[in-house]
């Protein structure tokens, strides 16, 4: 359920909010209905990891990957686009699991 | 517990997101330059594009057509010459708004504010060399003309446009990269884009280096290895023409000057090859009996390219060619009556004063013998995450004093520029370059050519010009100095005022000729005129190898077309070799000589002269000229702590032909005394062996397009958004011209007739979105050697395949 929510507010979202806002999604999502830290970590991990690759492959497969082909050489990583979706959406992950743990400790804190 | 758990978490995120959204040194900040949303991603084009595209824009007067051709070329149709610049300047931004920001940063010393201390240096000295000073002054000759007043504002409410409709997400690339966001176009910046040009074409010197060889070696050995015209030479206006105008008095030489050469005062690098070439045949030489033109403008190559292909068309023009993104008009193109084309002048147009100040107040300088004020002028120079430095730069009338004293010089660099000089540069003064351009876009014969031209200040360039009328002509123009001889040979004294620019050539006695017997004109920044011209231009010019070698060719043409003009732009044929190898060869003796030197001596007798990519002679001649040359003059002119300047190829040439027992060819540091065949066979080996060294033995591996690294650089040199290095013939000194990453960036030949045809191409493409599919799109065709057709549309509704979209403006 959660990883649904978070899911569905990222996409809103990704078009014309700041890319941060996510977090606050997945934070706000998971105090309100986050179960165990575990649970919110990877469901907000998730959420955000796979609709930071939709995004992204929404812009970049009509695009033939020239422009993610040629960013990748920026990066200490292989000459290969697909490495550069990938830490994308690591960070993406990232930012939205610690954010949704972040929210249901919060909410733990608070619960009796 | 349970609070500082959450807490912990909380806070370990927000310092996460925190330091994603933030740049460190050079890293972009990568939450914000990753992620899909606003980030890199979003600057991915796609491949289909929108057949039409509407949009609103205010301040327009009336409907813009714009037709994007095969290679998203724009041939803009408006109704009136106001929506016309308006919407040159749009779609150039939307296509290179990046480009244009940075260029106008760096000329006008505003890199730091987006970079950091790192480029302090490198706007200290444009500031510190006027080129705001003279921007502000050129825009005071732009705004005073109602007629390039309103061009340059159109073209800047066109930019702006674009700039307000920007979401962060829209932003280019590079923006999102150095984590700054674009500003408002202002009018000055079309300026800055014309000083930039100077700078690159008009703002070297070798008065300091020349100064200091004076000091060396004497006034009789700096007059016979540094004269003031070539050995060998092929003037741009052919020897004979004659002059006919009645020219004014030369100025006398200063009473200092003539000290300085004749009392025998005792006491880097150039860069030779690179410049540009243009052509013209007239109608009798071509096969189809009207003229042909042809134009290569030599600049660094980069991408996004220095320039950018529009067509122009309002009721009152209809003109195709390149521009620079960020300057309103077509500067290189045609249109149905004319074409026209630039190569640069390498006119004296700098000149240094040494400045004698009252006291270290340095408030007033000694000037017709008395005291005068010194003028100051405050640069604020904002740098990132830094306070402000503020820098007071002295005036005195000549212009600005670049470096007062030797600590404000950066570390590196600017070896070439005298401490506590006063530099007066063409580029300081009011002018209004645009106004020629404007004309030239509208141009319909030879006297509308010669009216255009007379607007023209700096950089001065020799414009080439055709006509439908069957006339073909050729003007080194720009606003030359009136000067004794050699004035500006030598840093001047600066309180003598018959040292200063005493007015200057009238415009219509710059050089020129029309239709001249020979029935061709050219130029490739060889000397204007022969020694019969009556004023000072300079006292060097490039040298003439890719003049020669082009008026050699054209001289042999007969019913050319395109074709031959076209394949006459990618000539690799060395005149320089041409002239020396014989008797450098005979100098070799192969008994000698090792295998490997033996195995090369072969080759190179057997070479044809051409830098061609599959050339193992180009390889093993270029290496053994470059060690010969350096053998000759590297222990005389490479002094540790004083900077001079090389002798020319063309003096080198004079020495190797004319004077064998030379006493320039004597290394001091050896006990014999060497002599023309030593140099000339030790040189030699030594080129073999490095080659032999560096990549194996003689053979594939030697090839010219593997040892000549040619490259293609993003123009801030990220890396993956450039070409890499490949293999490409050519060289500095024929008339294509590509070494490194500089050479032919616009190639152009166009057939004048009464249905004119334009072809071109440049490396690069019309987008400087490294997202963009017209990114490179042209570059292929340029290294092999292939012009474009250019589509020249008559009018907005005229049928081609090779229109792809269409976008109207409102």
């Amino acid at each position: 359920m959660l990883f649904l929510i978070v899911l569905i507010l990222s996409f809103a979202s990704g078009y014309f909010l700041p890319w941060w806002v996510v977090a606050i999604a997945a934070f706000l999502a998971a105090f309100i209905i986050g179960k165990t830290p575990a649970q919110a970590f990877w469901s907000g991990f998730a959420a955000v990891f796979i609709v930071w690759i939709v995004l992204a492959l929404f812009k970049s497969i009509p695009n033939n990957h020239i422009l993610a082909d040629r960013v990748v050489q920026l990066f200490p990583l292989p000459h290969n686009w697909l490495w550069l979706l990938f830490i994308t959406a690591f960070i993406g992950g990232i930012v939205g699991g610690m954010s949704a743990l972040s929210g249901v400790l919060l909410k733990k804190a608070f619960a009796k | 517990m349970k609070f500082v758990k959450a807490f912990l978490s909380i806070a370990v995120t927000a310092l996460l997101i925190w330091r994603l959204d933030c740049k460190t040194g050079d890293i972009p900040p990568i939450g914000a330059f990753l992620n899909p949303s606003t980030g890199f991603w979003q600057n991915a084009e796609s491949k289909n594009i929108l057949a039409t595209e509407n949009l609103k824009l205010p301040g327009l007067l009336d409907k813009v057509i714009i037709r994007y051709d095969d290679n998203r070329i724009p041939h803009i149709f408006a109704k009136n010459d106001h929506d016309l610049y308006y919407a040159q300047g749009f779609v150039t931004a939307r296509d290179r708004f990046w480009e244009m920001d940075i260029q106008t940063r760096e000329a006008s010393g505003r890199l730091s504010e987006i970079i950091g201390p790192k480029t302090l240096d490198l706007d200290r000295y444009h500031r510190r060399m006027g080129m705001v000073y003279g921007a502000e002054n050129t825009l005071k000759g732009i705004m005073a003309n109602p007629v390039t007043r309103v061009m340059v504002n159109a073209y800047t409410d066109g930019v702006n446009s674009y700039i307000h409709q920007l979401a962060p997400k829209d932003y280019p690339l590079e923006f999102k990269l150095l984590d700054y966001e674009p500003e408002e176009w202002k009018p000055i910046n079309c300026a800055f884009l014309l000083k930039l040009m100077s700078e690159t074409l008009a703002g070297g010197s070798d008065q300091f280096g020349m100064t200091n060889n004076l000091k060396r070696f004497g006034a009789k050995d700096v007059n016979d290895l540094f004269p003031d015209y070539p050995f060998n030479e092929d003037p741009i206006i052919p020897t004979g023409t004659k002059w006919d105008f009645k020219p004014l008095p030369i100025p006398k030489p200063s009473a200092d000057f003539m000290a300085q050469m004749t009392e025998g005062i005792k006491t880097k690098e150039i860069t030779p090859g690179v410049g540009s070439n243009n052509w013209a045949i007239s109608g009798d030489k071509s096969a189809t009996g009207y003229p042909i033109l042809a134009n290569d403008p030599h600049l660094n190559l980069t991408f996004p390219s220095i320039w950018y292909q529009v067509q122009l068309s309002s009721p009152t023009v209809n003109v195709n060619g390149v521009s620079l993104p960020g300057a309103p008009c077509i500067i290189i193109g045609y249109n149905q009556s004319i074409s026209w084309g630039v190569t640069n002048v390498d006119a004296d147009v700098l000149d240094w004063y040494q400045v004698k100040f009252k006291d270290n107040t340095k408030n007033e300088y000694w000037y017709n013998n008395q005291w005068n004020k010194v003028k100051k002028r405050i640069e604020v120079i904002n740098v990132l995450n830094q306070k402000p430095i503020i820098d007071t730069v002295l005036y005195t009338h000549q212009g600005p004093v670049v470096y007062e004293t030797a600590d404000k010089k950066p570390a590196k660099g600017g070896e070439n520029i005298p401490v506590g000089n006063a530099l007066r540069w063409i580029a300081h003064d009011e002018s209004n370059e645009f106004m020629c351009f404007h004309l030239l876009n509208r141009g319909k014969n030879y006297a509308d050519y010669r009216k255009a031209l007379t607007y023209f200040t700096a950089p001065a360039q020799n414009f080439i010009f055709a006509s439908n009328d069957k006339d073909i002509a050729i003007t080194p123009n720009g606003k030359f100095p009136l000067k004794f001889k050699d004035q500006g040979k030598f840093i001047l004294d600066g309180s003598d005022p018959a040292n200063d620019w005493q007015g200057w050539i009238p415009a219509d006695q710059n050089p020129t000729v029309k239709n001249p017997p020979r029935g061709f004109v050219s130029s490739a920044n060889q000397s204007s005129t022969d020694p019969s011209y009556p004023y000072y231009i300079n006292w060097r010019f490039e040298q003439y190898y890719r003049g020669k070698r082009i008026n050699d060719k054209l001289s042999a043409m007969h019913r050319a077309n395109v074709d031959s003009m076209r394949i006459m732009q990618m000539d690799n044929y060395s005149i320089l070799a041409q002239d020396v190898l014989p008797t450098m060869l005979k100098y070799l003796d192969t008994t000698k000589m090792s295998a490997q030197q033996i195995s090369a001596f072969h080759i190179i007798k057997l070479w044809d002269k051409h830098y061609a990519v599959n050339s193992i002679g180009a390889s093993i001649f270029d290496n053994w000229w470059n060690h010969f040359y350096g053998m000759v003059w590297d222990d005389k002119f490479t002094v540790k702590g004083t900077y001079l300047k090389y002798p020319s190829y063309d003096r080198t040439e004079k020495l190797l032909l004319t004077e064998p027992n030379s006493k320039w060819f004597d290394i001091a540091a050896t006990s014999t005394k060497e002599t023309c065949a030593d140099i000339v066979a030790h040189s030699f080996y030594n080129a073999v062996d490095e080659l032999v060294h560096k990549h194996g033995q003689p053979g594939p591996k030697w090839q010219w397009g593997f040892i000549k690294e040619t490259y293609i650089n993003h123009l801030a040199n990220l890396p993956g958004f450039g070409t890499g290095i490949f293999a490409a013939g050519g060289r500095g000194g024929v008339i294509n011209a590509l070494r490194n990453g500089n050479g032919p960036s616009w190639r152009m030949v166009v057939q004048m007739g009464p249905n004119v045809k334009g072809y071109g191409v440049f490396p690069g493409g019309e987008s400087g979105n490294p997202g963009s599919f017209y990114y490179d799109d042209m570059y292929t065709t340029w290294k092999n050697g292939q012009l474009n057709e250019l589509l020249f549309l008559r009018s907005p509704t005229e049928p081609s395949v090779r229109v792809k979209t269409t976008l109207v403006l409102n």
